[in-house]
């Protein structure tokens, strides 16, 4: 057994918080109790000494690119995975929007098979909501769910036709599959590079209005709502689609949604480099930075304030990183022609804890986010530690400080918006099924 | 003693909004000296021979977009200081797949350009291309974002007209949305104590403009109303195929300017544009070649401007 010893327990799933000591019996949680280990206990079995720590489920992250196969140059499903436990993220859900799509059992097999082998965060494969992700045909569900998929989604390639996704939604209803959907119009983001709004304005850029996002998750929303089906937003970013799914869920929709730290965090200033004021002292980019460049874009301060009551309030569940990798050359060019996304596995925890520091959001429901919140969008057994719970935890320091030095990523990429910025609170230990998979410094 | 040393000029040119007041002035009063001393020789009065304000200098003027007026410009403007010339014409799509932008300039650098003249349709893209290379970077317009040589050229067109743009109001009209020339003139007429207006069609005004500090008119009426000037700004066919004009014939109607609608402005007041101008859209022939037109004004200050603005940002010296 492994004994993590007198730690501030917080398991918002259990109403947790607390000094606790925690037993982790092979693969799975036996106990969380108040008794710190016993000197019978300290010779017998590995204890932990947890005091000054906190010991936290291990972190769901809903949304990650792992980019194998097809684009192994920016991250493999192993680095990802590594990078993972290293911000304390035991599981993972890939996206399938990687050459192949994955759209079929071989490819989630694919994906399953080398998560596991890798032997670090648990790796649960999204699988296509049509086939290639283009929009038309509806990729087999059945046989998808049947090899492991935890929910469909299309990510990056929403699917504008409104009559596919009805039935998409129908069919996965039937299947109890979530369907996560990257809200986006197309005919309304057509051209647009950052967020429409005064700062799009003066640096000459085209804009993304919220709309296009707004439009489809009201979209969504309304077929959910008529057929029964599961719906998760993905990376919410706009103040409407907020108070949209707010709304929905008051009336009984089956909605859960996520937001990523990126969004939380920053707005649509630092394209033109410049920070919230609830980022002050930390370094800025450049105007025209490319690592501020993601899809959906950075929005305004009103919009990243929806975003932070709406993970108060529950009305967004979920912390999801949409970790996405790009190699060097790829962003290092026009902000125009640079590709969309940031990677987020190795930061989400501390700029978490940032919002908790900045008392915008309480730590029990942050945690929630990270944890059981996600968890249960997709009815995952994980973000727990209840007992016979498989045994995910992660051990945080939450008061080290530490520069965030993407060389030092375990992620093959470093397109991380937050070069250089200090920031508190970090994993120091992550168990996975029992397995200690990080060690801070090791 | 230099001017430049006076001015504490940047060595880059890459956006009139970082500028300060005393910059823009001093390059001003630089670049009027330079224009009267065309005009002198134009008119066989005495020659001043600037050629050795840049002698054994390279200047590389480097246009992903094709361009005739502000390129050749730029040209004789460096060939008037006694640059040395080198054009580069590139088509941006195909240095998208291929080559990146920063290769190739590196590759210019390492040439030997002492100043690289950019012109890209990415905004942003001549800042990308200072952080990669050792010459000064003048930025000659960048997708929708600055093109500041345009805005300070039509600053010494009305400074010249006026003496001063203090209190004055400029009425700026046309495809705000597009338009780096729109963007550059408000920052620059702005911190010259100017008050500027723009206006056209709201699917032509970008959201959030007001934030650059101008306000926005509503009407064609309500821009030239006690306008002291006005710029008309070419709108472009793919403003039609993009959705946000049903036609040139229906924005003629509602923000042309001709003969009809200029009775809205003051008698006094004076037409600019930056050109190629569509006749008879955004502007009409008798309004283009009447007396109140700077037009050609407009292209005489733009030679001035640049050899301004390069002896500037290469640091020569101007004798008093």
């Amino acid at each position: 057994m492994i004994i993590l010893d007198s730690g501030r327990v917080i398991d918002p799933a259990s109403r947790i918080d607390g000094t606790r000591t925690v037993l982790i019996d092979g693969d799975h949680i036996r106990e969380v109790r108040e008794q710190p280990a016993t000197p019978a206990e300290k010779l017998v079995h590995q204890v932990i000494d947890c005091r000054g720590r906190w010991v936290l489920p291990g972190l769901v992250d809903l949304h990650v690119h792992l980019r194998e196969p097809g684009e192994e140059g920016k991250e493999t499903i192993a680095t990802g995975a590594r990078a993972a436990v290293a911000g304390g993220v035991t599981t993972a859900v890939a996206m399938p929007n990687t050459k192949p799509v994955c759209d079929s059992a071989a490819v989630v097999r694919f994906v399953a098979a080398r998560g596991r082998e890798a032997g670090f965060a648990r790796v649960i494969p999204a699988g296509a909501i049509t086939r290639g992700s283009l929009g038309e045909q509806l990729a087999d569900m059945a046989e998808l769910k049947e090899a492991g998929c935890a929910c469909v989604t299309d990510d990056g390639r929403p699917v504008m036709s409104a009559g596919v996704m009805r039935r998409a939604l129908e069919y996965a209803r039937d299947l109890d599959l979530p369907v996560m959907v990257h809200a986006e119009d197309l005919t309304l983001s057509a051209g647009g590079a950052m967020n429409e709004g005064p700062v799009a304005t003066r640096l000459g850029l085209s804009g993304v209005p919220a709309a296009a996002e707004v439009a489809m998750v009201q979209r969504d929303i309304l077929l959910a709502e008529t057929v029964g089906a599961r719906l998760h937003v993905a990376h919410v970013s706009a103040k409407g689609s907020v108070r949209a799914i707010r709304e929905a869920k008051a009336r009984g929709v089956r909605i859960t949604a996520e937001a990523a730290p990126h969004h939380f965090t920053l707005t649509d200033d630092a394209v033109a480099g410049v920070l919230p004021t609830s980022a002050a002292g930390q370094p800025a980019g450049e105007p025209y930075d490319t690592h501020a460049k993601m899809s959906p874009p950075l929005r305004a301060e009103s919009d990243r304030q929806a975003i932070i009551a709406g993970l108060s309030d529950g009305t967004i569940e979920a912390i999801a990183t949409d970790h996405a990798p790009h190699g060097a050359l790829d962003k290092q060019v026009e902000f125009v022609h640079a590709p969309n996304g940031v990677i987020g596995l190795e930061t989400s925890l501390a700029l978490t804890l940032a919002l908790v520091r900045a008392g915008e959001l309480p730590l029990g429901r942050a945690v929630e986010r990270l944890t059981v919140g996600p968890a249960r969008c997709f009815d995952l057994p994980y973000g727990t530690l209840a007992a016979g719970a498989p045994a995910d935890v992660v051990v945080v320091d939450a008061e080290k400080e530490w520069k965030v030095d993407p060389q030092r990523f375990y992620s093959r990429s470093r397109n991380s918006p937050f070069s250089g910025w200090t920031l508190r609170g970090k994993a120091v230990r992550t168990f996975v099924a029992g397995r200690l998979v990080h060690e801070e410094g090791k | 003693m230099g001017f430049e040393m006076a001015l504490d000029f940047p060595r880059h040119l890459l956006e009139l909004e970082a500028l300060t007041r005393p910059q823009i002035e001093g390059l001003l009063s630089l670049a009027a000296r330079f224009k009267r001393e065309r005009a002198r020789a134009r008119a066989g009065e005495a020659q001043t021979d600037r050629r050795s304000l840049l002698r054994g200098r390279n200047v590389i003027t480097l246009f992903f977009e094709t361009s005739t007026r502000t390129r050749s410009s730029f040209e004789v403007a460096a060939k008037a200081l006694g640059a040395d010339v080198l054009a580069f014409q590139k088509d941006a799509s195909s240095v998208a797949k291929g080559e990146s932008l920063e290769d190739t300039v590196r590759n210019l650098d390492a040439i030997g350009a002492d100043a690289l003249v950019v012109r890209h349709p990415a905004a942003g893209a001549p800042r990308l291309v200072a952080r990669a290379v050792r010459a000064s970077v003048i930025n000659a317009g960048d997708g929708a974002h600055e093109h500041p040589t345009q805005g300070l050229l039509d600053a010494l067109s009305l400074r010249e007209r006026w003496g001063t743009l203090e209190g004055k109001i400029v009425a700026i009209v046309g495809d705000i949305a597009h338009s780096r020339v729109a963007r550059s003139n408000i920052h620059c007429l702005s911190k010259l104590g100017a008050h500027v207006r723009v206006g056209g069609p709201s699917t032509l005004i970008p959201s959030g403009i007001e934030e650059l500090g101008c306000t926005v008119a509503r009407s064609l009426r309500e821009a030239l109303t006690g306008a002291d000037a006005v710029m008309a700004l070419r709108i472009q066919n793919e403003r039609i195929a993009d959705a946000r004009l049903p036609g040139a014939r229906d924005y003629a109607r509602t923000w042309g300017l001709n003969a009809r609608t200029l009775e809205m402005l003051p008698k006094e007041a004076l037409v600019l544009h930056p050109g190629p101008v569509n006749r008879g859209v955004e502007m009409s022939s008798d309004v283009l070649d009447s007396p109140r037109s700077l037009v050609m004004d407009q292209v005489d200050s733009g030679v001035a401007v640049r050899m301004a603005v390069l002896a500037l940002c290469l640091r020569a010296e101007v004798p008093a």
